[in-house]
């Protein structure tokens, strides 16, 4: 597959795509991990929610 | 259990836990053969091979404007109903519909220099793709901006839909105005003007890309839930600590 004489532009599109998507992912998935940390200390300090569940408890 | 039961932010968490990693892996599947048949596609007569920046350029662009519309309906569902899920759905959406449109307004300078000559011209289509740009931006520092999640809400569900009258101006502006960039070839009458070759490629990268977009969407608005129910009970510790 040659790619001709813009290969620099197409390259440079199809890498930065792929590292914003990725980068959105992982903060994602890092948001996710700090909330639920979070929500953990909470449940370590004895504080429960008005339904009387635990704060850990995300069903 | 109907629809609308899924709606509250409890059994919406259970849904969500249960069916994301079934559309992650769809997603991952998706892309895999969108980016396997963009590379196979053949060069196109005018723009040789910088035709495959399109298979990522337009997906993009598409998305840029989508979701901003799936923040105007959750705008309404703020506005009109107060429902608890919609200032989440569309607070979650805005960081994504940002990258989206930055990578719409980027690859389209990538193309743009090879084709015609130049990263950046201010016609109607770019400069109206650039200002919806802006406008999440504004959108996400709103939400930043005030502490209380319930008035930031009704403060940005307002300017979504104020928004929201620039999609249609993105959608025309080829046709309203004289524009540099070319009018649509796949959403339009008479249907698509391009060839199955780069239409297949476009189309599952447009699929691969909107169910990326529903991932990362759902993904991100349990996290949002799970940060309000953060917030709720650390008020609740302040104020046993303060009696």
């Amino acid at each position: 597959m040659s790619l001709g004489p813009y290969t620099s532009f197409i390259v440079t599109s199809y890498v930065l795509v792929t590292a914003v998507v990725l980068t959105l992912i992982a903060w994602i998935a890092i948001d996710y991990r700090r909330q639920k940390q979070r929500l953990r200390e909470l449940d370590a300090s004895g504080i429960v929610r008005r339904s009387g569940r635990s704060a850990t408890d995300i069903k | 259990m109907t629809l609308i039961d899924f709606a509250n932010p409890t059994r919406f968490l259970t849904l969500t836990a249960r069916i994301l990693p079934w559309l992650a892996g769809l997603t991952a599947i998706l892309l895999l053969i969108g980016l396997y048949q963009s590379a196979m596609a053949p060069d196109d007569y005018q723009q040789g091979a910088t035709v495959k920046i399109m298979f990522i350029h337009v997906p993009n662009a598409w998305l840029s404007m989508f979701v901003w519309g799936v923040m105007s309906l959750a705008a309404l569902g703020t506005l009109v109903w107060r429902h608890p899920l919609a200032d989440v759905a569309a607070k979650a959406a805005a960081p994504i519909g940002a990258c989206f449109t930055f990578l719409a307004l980027v690859t389209g300078s990538l193309w743009g220099r090879p084709m015609w000559g130049t990263y950046w011209e201010w016609d109607a289509r770019l400069t109206s793709v650039l200002i919806l740009f802006l406008m999440y931006l504004g959108l996400i520092a709103l939400w930043r901006a005030v502490e209380d999640p319930s008035r930031a809400a009704r403060a940005a569900a307002v300017l979504t839909l104020v928004g929201a009258i620039n999609l249609p101006i993105i959608k025309f502006s080829v046709d309203w105005w004289n524009t540099l960039h070319q009018p649509a070839s796949v959403l339009r009458m008479g249907g698509p003007a391009l060839d199955r070759a780069f239409l297949i490629p476009l189309l599952v990268m447009a699929m691969a890309f909107s169910l990326l977009f529903l991932t990362l969407h759902l993904a991100a608005m349990r996290n949002e839930i799970l940060r309000r129910r953060v917030r709720s009970l650390q008020m609740m510790q302040a104020s046993q600590r303060s009696t």
